[in-house]
Formats: C-alpha cells, sequence, structure tokens
C-alpha cells in the first residue's frame, strides 16, 4: 500500500512541477475558506454551474441529430422542425436530451434570477467584490443572448415570429436601424439564413463566452472570498495561522452540503421533465409545436416567462421623445432596465450590506421592486390593453426608482449594526 | 407608502380581466385504454390519413398501443408504404393547396399544437370534430364552432350526421347519421385518444420513468444529507 502511495505521490510531484495542480485544488476547493452561515439562498450558484453543464451535454448530443435548415421536406415540414421531432421520437433516448435541455433553459433563469436577488438581499455586489458582480451581470446578458438564439431553432411559430419581433426591435433605431436588422438577419425576413447564423452563435460563440465569463466569476470570488447573509468579512477575524475564524474549507463541507442541494434540485427539475416538460405553455410554448410560418402571423406574440418582465417595459413606452418613435424608447428602456442591476455597488450607500441589518426603507424598496418585477413578467405573457399598459408603465417607474432612487433611500435608511462575527440564524 | 404598496397589489386585478373566451368540452382520457386507442388509429388511417400526413410517425411505433407489424400492416397501411415508414400521403401540396385553399397541416403533433389556456389539445380536438354545421356560405358547405371559416369539410359526416346551427346558437342534429349521438361521440373520443398518442407516443413511459428517477433521487437524498450532517456535525 505505501509503494502504491508512494507511485500517486511521485506523479503528483511530477505534475504539480509542470502544473499548479495542488495548488489549484487548495485554493479552490480544500483551503478555500467559505463562511460557514451560508443558507438557502447559497445554493444557486453552484446549481447554475450544474445547470450550465447539463445544457453544454444534452445540447452538444442534441446537435447530432439537429438540422438547421429552413427549407421544406417532402411533407411540407421546415426540415429543422421535422429533425426536433425525430429527436423526439426515433432517437434513442432523444426525448428525454431534449426535454432536459428546454426544461434547463428555464431552469437556468430560475437559479439566476435567485442567484442574482441573494447578491441583492446581503449586499455580495458592495465593495470588494464589484468585478464578480460585473462578471455576473455580463453572464446574465450572454444567457438571454444564448436563450434567444436557441429559440428560433426548433422553428416553430413562437420561435420565428419571437425572432422576427426582437429583430424587428433594433430597426427602431434611427438611421441605421432598417440597415441593422437586415444585417443581423442575413435576409429581409427570417430565413434559413438567420437560422443558420443563430445555430452558430447558440452552439459555438456564446457558449465560449459564457465559460470564460464564468470562469472569471469564480477566479474574482476566490480572489476577495465570498460574502454571507450577514454581509460582513471573515477575512477580518482570522486565527493564529491566518485562517478566518468564521471560515470552514469549501471541501469538504459546501461541497457535501451543495451535493444535498443538487439532489432536491435535481427532483424539482425531474418532476418537469418527466412529468409536465411543457409545464402548463410557459417552458415550452403549445404554439411552437407548429412549424414556423412566415404567411400566418399567430394572434398573440408573446415570449417566454424569462424575458416577460423586459417585455412588458419595452411595450410599457407608449410616448415618442423628440421626434423619434417610442419603440426606440421602448428599446432604450428594456437595454437599461437590464443593464442597470451592474450599477448597483455604486449606487447603493448604505453603512450595512446585509437585509438583516438594513432599515424598512430599503426593504421596502426592495419588496415594491420584487412585486413590480413579477407583475412586469406577469404582463409580458398577455396581450396589452389599455389597462395592462397603465400597470406596466407603473411597475416599470418602480423598478427604475428602486435603482436610481437608491443613492438617496440607502443613505437615509436607520440601520441596525453589524454584528462582530457571523450569525447562524 | 404602504397605500402606495396597496394601490400597485390591486392595481393588476383590473388589468387581468381576460378577453375572449373559448368554450371546450372536455375530451375523455384514454391514454391507457388500448383497445381505443386502436379504434382511434383506425378511423385515422381511414378518415384522415388520406389528406393528412403524420410524418413523424412511423407505422410500426403503433407496437405500442398493442398491435403486432402483421396488424399493422394488414389492416392500417393502405399504401405501398413498409411498416418501418413514416406516415405519408400521396397527395401533392400544391394540388391541396388549390382544392381546400390550404394544404391540410401534418397531424402528428397537432394535439399538443391545440393545446392553449380553454383547454388540452385533446379538448379542442374533441370539440372540433364534433361541432361542425351546415352552412351554405362556405365553399365546402361546412362551417365549425371552434375552427372558424374551417378549411376542411366535415369528413365524418357519414359517421355524425347533418348538424345545423339553430335561432338559439345551438347545434341541433336534423339528420342522423350512421352512430348514434353518443356512439359518435364515443368514436370521437378514441380518434382524440390516438392524436394525443401520436403527438408524444413516449408519453406514456415517460411518466412511468419518472417514477423511477424520483424513487432513485430521494433515495439518494437520505445519504447524502446524512453525509452532510456526518461533516457539519462540528461546525457551530
Amino acid at each position: 500500500m505505501s509503494k502504491v502511495n508512494a507511485i500517486l505521490q511521485g506523479t503528483l510531484n511530477w505534475v504539480d512541477e509542470r502544473f499548479p495542480l495542488t495548488s489549484l485544488w487548495k485554493d479552490h476547493l480544500a483551503e478555500y475558506y467559505a463562511p460557514k452561515n451560508f443558507n438557502f439562498w447559497y445554493f444557486f450558484g453552484s446549481l447554475a454551474m450544474l445547470v450550465l453543464v447539463l445544457q453544454i451535454v444534452t445540447g452538444i448530443l442534441l446537435t447530432m441529430h439537429f438540422k438547421p435548415d429552413a427549407s421544406l421536406n417532402a411533407s411540407g415540414v421546415p426540415v429543422a422542425f421535422a429533425s426536433v421531432e425525430y429527436i423526439m421520437r426515433d432517437v434513442s433516448w432523444g426525448w428525454l436530451i431534449r426535454y432536459m435541455h428546454s426544461t434547463g433553459a428555464s431552469a437556468f433563469f430560475v437559479v439566476v434570477y435567485l442567484h442574482m436577488f441573494r447578491g441583492m438581499l446581503y449586499g455580495s455586489y458592495r465593495k470588494p467584490r464589484e468585478l464578480i458582480w460585473i462578471f455576473g451581470m455580463i453572464i446574465f446578458l450572454a444567457l438571454m443572448a444564448e436563450a434567444f438564439f436557441g429559440y428560433l431553432l426548433p422553428w416553430g411559430q413562437m420561435s420565428f415570429w419571437g425572432a422576427q419581433v426582437i429583430v424587428n426591435m433594433f430597426s427602431a433605431i434611427p438611421l441605421i436601424g432598417p440597415d441593422l436588422s437586415i444585417w443581423l438577419r442575413g435576409d429581409y425576413v427570417v430565413g434559413d439564413a438567420t437560422l443558420n447564423r443563430f445555430f452558430a452563435f447558440h452552439v459555438v460563440a456564446v457558449p465560449l463566452v459564457l465559460l470564460g465569463l464564468v470562469a472569471a466569476h469564480i477566479i474574482a470570488l476566490h480572489e476577495v472570498g465570498s460574502n454571507n447573509p450577514d454581509g460582513i468579512e471573515i477575512k477580518k477575524k482570522k486565527d493564529a495561522n491566518g485562517i478566518p475564524l468564521d471560515g470552514i474549507p469549501f471541501h469538504p463541507y459546501y461541497s457535501v452540503k451543495d451535493i444535498v442541494g443538487v439532489i432536491v434540485f435535481l427532483m424539482v427539475f425531474s418532476v418537469i421533465v418527466f412529468f409536465m416538460p411543457e409545464f402548463g405553455g410557459y417552458f415550452m410554448e403549445y404554439n411552437n409545436f407548429f412549424p414556423a410560418d412566415p404567411l400566418v402571423t399567430p394572434p398573440h406574440i408573446a415570449p417566454l416567462w424569462y424575458f416577460t418582465p423586459y417585455y412588458s417595459i419595452l411595450r410599457a413606452v407608449t410616448y415618442p421623445l423628440f421626434g423619434i418613435e417610442a419603440k426606440f424608447w421602448g428599446v432604450l428602456a428594456m437595454g437599461a432596465a437590464t443593464l442597470i442591476f451592474a450599477l448597483l455597488p455604486w449606487l447603493d450607500r448604505s453603512p450595512v450590506k446585509s437585509i438583516r441589518y438594513r432599515g424598512p426603507l430599503y426593504k421596502g424598496f426592495l419588496a415594491a421592486f420584487v412585486i413590480s418585477f413579477l407583475i412586469l413578467g406577469y404582463l409580458g405573457m398577455l396581450a396589452p390593453t389599455p389597462a395592462r399598459a397603465i400597470v406596466a408603465q407603473i411597475c416599470s417607474v418602480i423598478y427604475f426608482a428602486f435603482f436610481l432612487l437608491m443613492p438617496i433611500y440607502s443613505s437615509l435608511d436607520k440601520c441596525q449594526p453589524e454584528p462582530d462575527r457571523v450569525t447562524s440564524k | 407608502m404602504k397605500k402606495f404598496l396597496t394601490a400597485i397589489l390591486f392595481a393588476p386585478l383590473l388589468a387581468f380581466a381576460s378577453g375572449a373566451e373559448l368554450h371546450l368540452d372536455r375530451a375523455p382520457d384514454k391514454s391507457n385504454d388500448m383497445a381505443a386507442l386502436q379504434n382511434g388509429a383506425k378511423i385515422f388511417v381511414n378518415y384522415c390519413l388520406n389528406c393528412h400526413s403524420a410524418s413523424y410517425m412511423r407505422y410500426n411505433r403503433l407496437k405500442d398501443i398493442g398491435l403486432s407489424d402483421a396488424q399493422i400492416r394488414d389492416n392500417l397501411i393502405f399504401t405501398g408504404d413498409k411498416v418501418g415508414e413514416p406516415m405519408k400521403i400521396a397527395m401533392q401540396r400544391a394540388e391541396a393547396k388549390a382544392w381546400f385553399g390550404v394544404a391540410p397541416p401534418d397531424l402528428t403533433i397537432i394535439a399538443r399544437a391545440r393545446a392553449s389556456e380553454f383547454g388540452s389539445g385533446a379538448d379542442w380536438l374533441y370539440t372540433y370534430l364534433r361541432t361542425f354545421h351546415r352552412d351554405e356560405s362556405r365553399p365546402t358547405g361546412w362551417n365549425n364552432l371552434v375552427f372558424a371559416n374551417v378549411g376542411m369539410p366535415h369528413v365524418l359526416w357519414e359517421l355524425q350526421g347533418d348538424q345545423v346551427m339553430g335561432e338559439d346558437h345551438k347545434l341541433k342534429l336534423v339528420k342522423p347519421g350512421k352512430l348514434k349521438p353518443q356512439e359518435f361521440d364515443a368514436a370521437v373520443g378514441d380518434l382524440v385518444a390516438y392524436l394525443k398518442y401520436m403527438g408524444e407516443p413516449v408519453a406514456e413511459f415517460r411518466k412511468q420513468l419518472g417514477v423511477i428517477v424520483l424513487i432513485f433521487l430521494a433515495v439518494f437524498f437520505v445519504f447524502a444529507y446524512a453525509l452532510k450532517r456526518e461533516y457539519w456535525k462540528d461546525i457551530h
């Protein structure tokens, strides 16, 4: 046995002289000290990594049989649409791979939204974690691009008309808009050229960017250390060996804890994949089981649920300004709504980070923001009416007020003192 | 602030009052009734598969609903197709478009596509196939309650008979068909059950497998949670 150990140790030494294997292991797992008081909200970072891996693996398997081809086959069905049904029926376990991928797309947004909300609850974006937050925001944008490109691929009615609506938004930009939208589509309408380039973006370009950003996100996190539900720095109190008193090694403590989270997540995920893969039309829109037909516009075009808050904000802007049509300002408002999160580290002037020690003003604004976000998301799924437009406008104002008024209310707020050491609640 | 929040909470209620409603009859659930599914397959190949293809559905997939290759070949294939081939039709799409105004759509996944907030795709089909009525203003002489000005004539007419729209906007059977109304509803129920099966042949197996996967995860959870407890017992 000792001989085997000696050989293993020798091999490890050989590798370590050429590649920092042991130090990587220590820096990121065995001697990465995470606060010991992580709660429920801290599962979603590792779950986002899990879903990313699931999407990449199932995605690679799907590309083996998917055909990005908008031409019609002998039965008059677009080849891309028919290839998805081929995967669902004739490829061994194809249905499972496809449902895991379609459910994974929604699951990705669920865990990422909860992960972002965790950051807002406990002030994880505050100094010194601004770059982690900004990398995270770029991941969020890349994820939205990835979802948008991927949704065109099954080439159903909603795929087609959703892409048509989104690409047309760019035509609202003054002067360059119309040419820009043709350049994006590669055609005057969404067509075969669009399908092929979206496929290239979805399977190669955006995933590469995502992986790079996720690496940067984690490297930055491990450089400064994790925040925690108390929003205090564990590195301020260290023992004689320089180890934070409230820190525990990520491995094995959080690796075994995250496995429990992974199993609970997989149970929820499996309930959807195996029993309700369409999730009542929210994860797979019913209309998308009709093949794309450029001649038949669906009565109601709605994006998938994870885009609907922003879609609502887009539609809420109904006033032309400076002689430029309202649609352009809507596009700007929608863009601003997705990007404004990145400013949080500088908008927040509170002396404390965590919601636990913040005063009533911040809590009220955060609650109003969350409620507005949910209402906007719900409204974005429905056809617009005048009454709904007014509600969406009110909610959009609250959405932006949460951010833009933050420098004022966060500094006025009556906060409680932070504890010296982390607490376990 | 509180008043403002209350206003925000209740304003949506006004906004979400919904528009047009579509009333659909509930299709009977015959997902596990092999005799009904086989009868539905028979009606499908006899009445639908002349104009509509089911081009993602292979004939021999019908083994799922208890048929053998020989039974499929002898009873359900009226073309020269082999049992391993998908359900295609001879009619040319361009001709079909000239005849009906629109080429009849492929029906493989129609039961999934017709689902909406008003009911399942099966509910839509069950209502659609039973609400054809005479309308002399239409080129085919037929109209439909859930699919206004539909291009398809009432293909099941010889089974159901003639319905007309009464003054009270209700359908009345004025000329009986080969089947009594209850028998016709049952036959349409079988056909719709078949269309639902064809939309996702793996659906029943998917649910059975799901139970096994969840049991596995539940067992895994017990061990994973015990492991976590063991590691964390010293952390306070």
